[in-house]
């Protein structure tokens, strides 16, 4: 019994196939302008490393910012669901989990059976998403993957004064220019970026576990600075963060299976 | 008798020189990365204009942002203060004045003497700025001094969606590659600022009549849209640049700290 989920979101879209007790395979590309096409991409390359067809999953789960776009689900769940159902499976004792994704941030709290009790969102504004990221990143001349290694090896880490993603680029051009280290910059970047995320956190009241999903999550600068400013330790996954989505949708759809069968 | 304002902002420093009630030079420079050498360089081409030396002058007050940084001042006042000082001198009906930066946005609220009542302010967030509009001219690859005459032409302004500069830039690209008309994009830009200074401006309450000052308020698309945003009527400067009021204002000012000591 085969079920799949997929995750297409604004800057990369995942695919999970899961059978009752493991992931099969996953699957992660950058988004296109097309959702359909992105989700048909990532959904073939899933199913290769599955050795499957589209014909042997018996349900799939569409979530994420495109999900309304996918062709082959049988139903879309919102994301908030789908990250909860994917954070509760993997880590039981999750009661806080941080989200942050290509262009918002969300903050769910779950119950002990795992049932969403409180969420609140940020897509308004672009700093303490991963859009501020991006923006720092390229800004630096790095790829995105490298300011989270990179912040390991800051000695003095800069402060920026101003929250607003455009504001904090004009402040980072001036450091750049005065030549800090770029070390310091992507500590003070990475600082700046868990300082937002955490009064999210902190809103929707943080309760152990915590743990973070989404891209962001793989930085471990931010991670760090997360756990300093919410003073509890941030518990790691067993699986690439950013496939949580699209496994809580694969977790979402087995549950369906298996109850269209019960009755 | 000769007194001078210095106002040193994020974008460009501007200088005034009065001599007995009358304004006889006035200059406008971009700003340098050195707030002092913006304010020594536009001070300069004032007093080369006025025919002066620094010496002549009896009282300087700087403002702006980089305010504290200029060498020749005697004292400093904030820009709210030189705003409302400045459009009321010009405008002796003037209950309120709302001025948009390079940097920030600010809605001064003045009594029936031009003192300043209440003011609201944002610095925080670079929507509701001018540099919301630099960032889409750029965008666009149009220049900002242009988007005025370009909304112009506008037919059906487009509802622009994102609030935060760095996503309504992205909203901007793909409106370009869907093919919308450029002067549609940048009349729904002027109607998206405007919708957030009109916010600010509620803040402190309307009042009659209203004037613009700073940069944007030259661009004519920005004046009639904040207009439309707020219900009334906006009175232009009279024949006078926007973009100097707050230069004018503490150049006032200088005059009022003379005249006190006297």
């Amino acid at each position: 019994m085969i079920a799949a989920g997929c995750d297409v979101g604004s800057l990369t879209t995942k695919a999970v196939i899961f059978n009752n007790t493991r992931i099969i395979s996953h699957a992660l590309i950058r988004s296109s302008f097309d959702p359909a096409k992105s989700a048909g991409e990532v959904m073939a390359m899933a199913l290769e490393g599955a050795k499957l067809k589209m014909d042997d999953i018996g349900f799939c789960v569409g979530t994420g910012y495109g999900r309304e776009r996918i062709p082959f689900v049988h139903s879309s769940v919102s994301e908030i669901a789908c990250h909860a159902k994917g954070a509760h499976y993997l880590l039981p004792s999750v009661r806080t989990i941080i989200d942050i994704g290509g262009q918002d941030c969300k903050a769910t709290r779950l119950d002990a059976k795992g049932n969403i009790v409180k969420f609140m969102t940020n897509d308004k504004c672009a700093s303490g998403t991963g859009r501020f990221l991006e923006v720092m990143a390229k800004l630096l001349g790095l790829e995105l993957h490298e300011l989270g290694e990179l912040s390991a090896q800051s000695r003095q880490p800069i402060t920026l004064a101003a929250t607003c993603t455009a504001w904090a680029q004009a402040e980072v051009i001036v450091h750049l220019n005065t030549n800090t280290p770029k070390a310091d910059l992507a500590a003070g970047i990475n600082e700046a970026m868990a300082a937002r995320v955490a009064i999210l956190a902190k809103a929707v009241g943080l309760e152990k576990d915590v743990c973070m999903t989404g891209g962001v999550a793989k930085n471990i600068g931010v991670l760090q600075a997360m756990e300093k400013h919410l003073n509890v330790p941030i518990r790691r996954l067993r699986v690439d963060p950013q496939i949580i989505g699209a496994l809580g949708a694969a977790v979402i759809a087995k549950e369906k299976m298996e109850a269209r069968q019960c009755m | 008798m000769y007194v001078a304002g210095c106002d040193v902002g994020s974008l460009s420093a501007k200088a005034i020189i009065m001599r007995d009630g009358e304004v006889i030079a006035s200059q406008v420079i971009f700003s340098k990365p050195d707030p002092a050498e913006s304010a020594s360089e536009v001070m300069g081409l004032a007093l080369a204009q006025a025919g002066i030396r620094q010496a002549d002058i009896s009282y300087c007050v700087g403002t702006g942002y980089g305010r504290s940084s200029i060498p020749f001042a005697q004292s400093v006042e904030s820009e709210i203060t030189c705003h409302g000082k400045g459009a009321a001198w010009i405008m002796p009906e003037v209950h309120l004045v709302i001025d948009i930066g390079g940097q920030d946005a600010k809605a001064i609220r003045l009594d029936d003497n031009g003192n300043v009542v209440r003011f609201a302010y944002n610095d925080r967030c670079a929507s509701g700025t001018g540099r919301f509009l630099e960032v889409m001219a750029a965008a666009l690859g149009v220049e900002i001094q242009d988007m005025g005459a370009i909304s112009n032409q506008a037919k059906n302004p487009v509802a622009i969606s994102n609030q935060c500069v760095v996503f309504a830039e992205t909203e901007i690209i793909s409106l370009i590659n869907a093919g919308k008309d450029k002067a549609d994009i940048v009349s729904g830009l002027h109607r998206s600022l405007a919708h957030r200074v009109a916010a600010l401006a509620n803040g402190v309450e309307l009042a009659h009549e209203v004037t613009m000052t700073g940069g944007v308020a030259k661009n004519l698309g920005m004046f009639t849209a904040l207009e439309q945003a707020l219900g009334l009527k906006i009175t232009p400067m009279q024949k006078t640049d926007p973009q100097i009021i707050g230069a004018l204002g503490a150049a006032l000012l200088a005059r009022q700290a003379v005249s006190k000591a006297a």
